[in-house]
Formats: C-alpha cells, sequence, structure tokens
C-alpha cells in the first residue's frame, strides 16, 4: 500500500500543495498505530481466552496432567484416546447419545421451526403476539427449563396427570427420567421446546428475503399452497437451510446443561454426552489430559460439521 | 365467493394451530409462576386439574420469603448482575473498537487478524472448558492482603475468572466491523482534514452513527452472561461469587422444596422475561442479525 493510493493522503494534498512527504507518512503512520491499538484489547483477550485454551486443549490432550498432582505432568502419546475408544464404555455410550440426540433434534428443530416461521409469517392480525410467544422459552435460561421440566417430569407430575387426563385413565406414568429408556426422549422433548423459537426467528428472516412476485408468478401458473412452497420457499431458503442445520447441529452436540441438572448421565449412562462426559473426567475427577481428549474429540466433530457447511454454501456459487 | 369462504376457514385453521402452540410453549411457565406462589402440599394436589394453571386456592408469597431465608439469592443476583454488566459493557467497547480497526483503517496483519477472528467463530466454549480451567488455575493475579501487594497464581473464585474471558467476542467483532463498513469512508477524511485524531472518529462519529449494532450486540450477549452455568459451575466454589444460576444448586442439597425451586426460578426469570417483552422488536431483529453467518 503506498502513499499515493490512501485516500487520506490524496485528500490532504489537495486541501494544501505544501504538505510535505513526511507529513503524509506521519499520517500512515498514525492510521497504522491507531489501528493496532484500538485492535489490540480485544486480539490480546481472544488470545488469552481462547486460541491459547485452544492450543493448551490439544497439547494436554496428549499428557496425563491432572488439575491438582503430587507428580509431575508427561507426555503419553495417544494414550488417552486409546483409553476412550477401547477402556472406557461410558465414553462410548456418550458417544451414541449424543449422535442419538443429534439424529432426532436437528431434523425435528429444524422443521417444527419451519412450520412455526410460516405461521407467523402469514399476514393476519395477532401473528406478531404469536411470534413473541413462541420465543419466549428461548429467553429463558435452559438452567430454569431443565429444572422446571424435571418437576413437570416427575412420577406424580404435571406430564403424567395430563397423560392420565387425555387417556381417561388408561395411562398409568412413568418415572420418565428414571427410566434408562425415556430419559433421553424426555430431555429431547425439552430441548426443542426451548430452542425451536430461535431457529423460526431464522427461518422466519430467510422467508422475508423471498421476493414477493415470486409467488404471484406460482399463482398465476394456477400453483397451490404446496407446489408454492415446493418450487418456490423451499428452493428459496437454502443459503438458511444450510445455516440453520449446521447451528442446531453443533448446539446438538454439545448437550451439556440439561444432562448435568437432570440426570447427571444417568440412568446407567442413558444420558450421558460427550461434553457431559468430559466435563465428569477433566473436572469432576480432575483428569484434565483424559478430559481435553475428550473435548478435542467433540472439537473434531464440529469441525467436521463446519467444513461440511463450507462445502455446501460453496457449492452454490 | 367460495373462495372468500375457503380463505377464511383457512384462516381459522391457522389460528387454532397457533393457539394450541401458544399452549404448548406457555404452559410450563405459567405452571412455574403458579406454582411458586402456593405451599408444595397444594402444588401435588392440584397438578390433576386446571388448577396447575391458576393461582388459586392458598396464594402467598411465603415461598419467595423461604428462599430468601434459605440461600443469599440477594448477592447471587447481584452477582449476576454486576457481572452480566461488566461483560456486556466492556465487550460493547472492546468489541467496537476492533471492528472500527479492522473494517475502517489499514494496518499491516488486518487481514491475518480478520481471518483468525472469523475462525474464532467455530470454537462453542464447551471444547475449551477442561483445558480453561487448568490455564485460569495458573493465570497471575494479585492479591492485596494486609496492605501489601502480593504476587500469586490462580483465578479460581474470582469475579474475574467469569469475566475476563468472555470480554471480546469475535462474532461481535464481525457484527460491528460489518455495521461499521456501512459508514460511509468520506466522514472519516473530512474529520482527519480537521484534524481529528482516529480515536476521536471512532468515538464522536461511528458510535453515535451505530445505535442499531450495539443494540444487537448488547442483546446477543447479555442472554449467555445472564445465563452461564458450566464456567462458574466449575471455578466458582465461594458462595460470595456465584451467580443466580449456579445458586440453584443449594435446593437440591437436602430434601427438595418444589414450591421454593419454583419461586427461585421464578425470580431469576421474570426480570428477563421483563427486559424481552419490553424490548421485543431489537430482540427478533438481533437474532435475524445472527443468522447472516450463513
Amino acid at each position: 500500500m503506498t502513499a499515493i493510493s490512501s485516500p487520506e493522503s490524496r485528500a490532504a494534498s489537495a486541501v494544501s500543495k505544501s504538505v510535505p512527504r513526511r507529513r503524509i507518512r506521519a499520517d500512515l503512520r498514525s492510521e497504522r498505530r491507531a489501528g493496532w491499538t484500538m485492535a489490540a484489547p480485544a486480539v490480546l483477550l481472544l488470545l488469552a481466552f481462547l486460541i491459547i485454551p485452544v492450543i493448551l486443549g490439544f497439547v494436554l490432550s496428549f499428557t496425563n496432567a491432572r488439575l491438582i498432582s503430587p507428580e509431575p505432568t508427561s507426555f503419553t502419546g495417544l494414550d488417552n484416546f486409546v483409553r476412550a475408544f477401547t477402556a472406557d464404555p461410558t465414553f462410548f455410550r456418550s458417544l451414541l447419545n449424543t449422535f442419538a440426540f443429534a439424529a432426532v433434534v436437528v431434523p425435528v428443530q429444524a422443521g417444527f421451526g419451519l412450520v412455526l416461521a410460516i405461521l407467523v409469517n402469514q399476514r393476519m392480525r395477532g401473528a406478531v403476539a404469536f411470534r413473541v410467544i413462541f420465543f419466549i422459552p428461548v429467553v429463558t435460561s435452559i438452567v430454569v427449563v431443565s429444572i422446571l421440566w424435571k418437576f413437570m417430569y416427575q412420577p406424580d407430575g404435571l406430564i403424567n396427570s395430563f397423560l392420565d387426563a387425555i387417556t381417561f385413565g388408561a395411562w398409568h406414568g412413568t418415572a420418565w427420567l428414571n427410566n434408562p429408556s425415556t430419559a433421553l426422549t424426555a430431555i429431547i422433548v425439552l430441548s426443542i421446546w426451548q430452542a425451536v423459537g430461535f431457529h423460526m426467528l431464522i427461518w422466519l428472516s430467510g422467508l422475508q428475503t423471498i421476493p414477493g412476485e415470486l409467488y404471484e408468478a406460482a399463482r398465476i401458473d394456477g400453483a397451490g399452497p404446496w407446489r408454492q412452497f415446493r418450487d418456490v420457499t423451499w428452493p428459496c431458503l437454502r443459503p438458511t437451510r444450510v445455516f440453520v442445520l449446521i447451528t442446531i447441529t453443533i448446539a446438538a452436540l454439545g448437550l451439556f446443561v440439561q444432562i448435568d441438572v437432570m440426570t447427571q448421565g444417568g440412568p446407567v449412562d442413558s444420558t450421558s454426552t460427550l461434553v457431559y462426559h468430559a466435563v465428569r473426567m477433566g473436572y469432576r475427577q480432575q483428569q484434565i489430559g483424559y478430559g481435553s481428549a475428550l473435548s478435542l474429540v467433540f472439537f473434531v466433530l464440529v469441525l467436521i460439521v463446519a467444513l461440511v457447511q463450507r462445502f455446501l454454501t460453496r457449492e452454490k456459487d | 365467493m367460495a373462495e372468500h369462504a375457503l380463505r377464511r376457514r383457512r384462516r381459522l385453521w391457522i389460528y387454532l394451530a397457533m393457539a394450541g402452540l401458544a399452549v404448548f410453549f406457555l404452559f410450563p411457565l405459567v405452571f412455574m409462576f403458579v406454582s411458586s406462589l402456593k405451599p408444595d402440599g397444594q402444588i401435588l394436589s392440584d397438578v390433576g386439574g386446571w388448577r396447575a394453571f391458576l393461582p388459586v386456592g392458598d396464594i402467598s408469597l411465603r415461598n419467595y420469603s423461604g428462599v430468601f431465608d434459605r440461600v443469599p439469592v440477594g448477592r447471587f443476583l447481584l452477582n449476576s448482575v454486576f457481572v452480566t454488566a461488566v461483560v456486556v459493557g466492556a465487550g460493547l467497547v472492546v468489541n467496537s473498537m476492533a471492528g472500527f480497526a479492522l473494517s475502517r483503517l489499514r494496518w499491516t496483519g488486518r487481514g491475518v487478524v480478520l481471518s483468525i477472528i472469523i475462525a474464532t467463530l467455530i470454537v462453542p466454549f464447551e471444547t475449551i472448558a477442561v483445558p480453561m480451567v487448568y490455564w485460569v488455575s495458573q493465570l497471575p493475579t494479585l492479591v492485596f492482603q494486609n496492605g501489601i501487594v502480593q504476587y500469586d497464581f490462580g483465578w479460581l473464585d474470582s469475579y474475574e475468572v467469569q469475566i475476563v474471558p468472555f470480554i471480546a467476542n469475535g462474532f461481535s467483532v464481525f457484527l460491528f466491523a460489518q455495521y461499521f463498513s456501512t459508514i460511509p469512508t468520506a466522514i472519516d477524511e473530512a474529520a482527519r482534514i480537521d484534524g481529528a485524531g482516529w480515536f476521536t472518529i471512532y468515538r464522536k462519529i461511528a458510535v453515535p452513527l451505530s445505535g442499531p449494532a450495539f443494540a444487537t450486540v448488547a442483546i446477543l450477549t447479555f442472554l449467555p452472561a445472564w445465563n452461564q452455568y458450566l464456567w462458574p459451575s466449575m471455578v466458582v466454589q465461594d458462595e460470595n461469587l456465584r451467580p443466580v444460576m449456579v445458586g440453584m444448586q443449594y435446593f437440591f442439597q437436602d430434601n427438595t422444596a418444589w414450591g421454593e425451586i419454583m419461586a427461585y426460578t421464578s425470580m431469576i426469570t421474570l426480570p428477563v422475561l421483563v427486559v424481552f417483552l419490553a424490548f421485543q422488536r431489537a430482540f427478533v431483529s438481533s437474532v435475524a442479525a445472527s443468522g447472516v453467518k450463513g
């Protein structure tokens, strides 16, 4: 970047022909200095609390580091990963649970969010109020939501008595969270309930970018609501769709709070997840090295998802 | 005429669907607020019918005073308000300055810094939480003891450990940079000719013109800061420093008093709900803005 191409220095020399070169160079130098100074706080903080921890996590994955330990930390190669994949059945179960959770939540939450978005996008009175109502769970803390649903899932709780009422007593309640075959499903329901409003809004902003003329043209060609959705809405939502699916996938793979508050991974590991297990080993049992290795596995999954996103969004150009 | 009737019927169905969904999204919260006003015994006996959602029977604020007796909830609320305010406030300053530098100033390394900041967006906090505990336990800190400043290690059990790591945020920087780049650079040039420094241009020109960007970033950083759970539950053991979400653990230690728990959860949910309903429009456009990443 030369002094000539700088708009500032050009402007400066236009004002006064006698501005010396020195002045121009000083101006550029002050711009450079200002740039560095103003970016510095954010850059240093990100370096200290994001980039270094990422690198540190990578390094610790190959050690036996503990939070408080009499013996010094030493390099153990791939031991942590070998242990995870061969000698830790809870890790394997956690991985499966995490995938099962994501496999249900991603399509259901994305689809449900789209249905909500289409409903509140109708030009009718009260649509805004419904949009606000559907979004309320999103601003409610997931900790609060988890406790509330834990209460409702009690054997003598709201969910069971509701099911009892609508089936006229044919339903005999189950202890949703204490039953290994229902616990994860119960958590899936409240997770979708809490988060779907967020993705409704993302879909909605996608829907509102579709030009109205496209629908008009489709109507003139005799397309009904379903044809309009299939041939106009769906193709136009492609970028939104990629974004929604990717963000839900990454969030679903990181499932933690609901587990920690509601089940602590139980019963018999049926709700243990990757992040929950990493925190349990790395923090509660103070095996920082092993916990970091498990976090790295999670990170690799997220990276794969991000790469898929890049691939999908590149394709359209 | 027939088409008109058809459309009216369709409209009716849509209203019915939306009303049903509204019930689905609201019933747990209504149940929470209503139960917080009832004694434990009545909560359980009301659960079988409509009374579960109606503030009837033995209604009082006794659960709320019970919460205050059982846990230092005032202290928890104060801690959360303080941590959230500093994270959001300092974040607005730090991230907007970086966004300004990255979008309007030319300096060596700008391209590299920008791409690193974009790259940080894909790192979920959960992936670095465990190594971060190790990392902050090694960081140097200054301790004031008996009037002398001492040098010590470890950030555990402090406000800074809850605040400092969350001030800088790659996505906030990105949103600011994007917004600032829509302001014409001719304004900067004119101000430069008038002898204004870059910091003055940022403060007197860029900031006042970027209200919507500040609102968006404030909203998007407010919720996660208020809702922090994983991190403080790992690094803050001191009761005097705990935020509201972690303070909840006290209720599950001995016998579970659901009425008081509902009172506590209502108390920490209500402020956020009020803020949301008051600034509903800004929340909605902030979330929409967070979709631009795609």
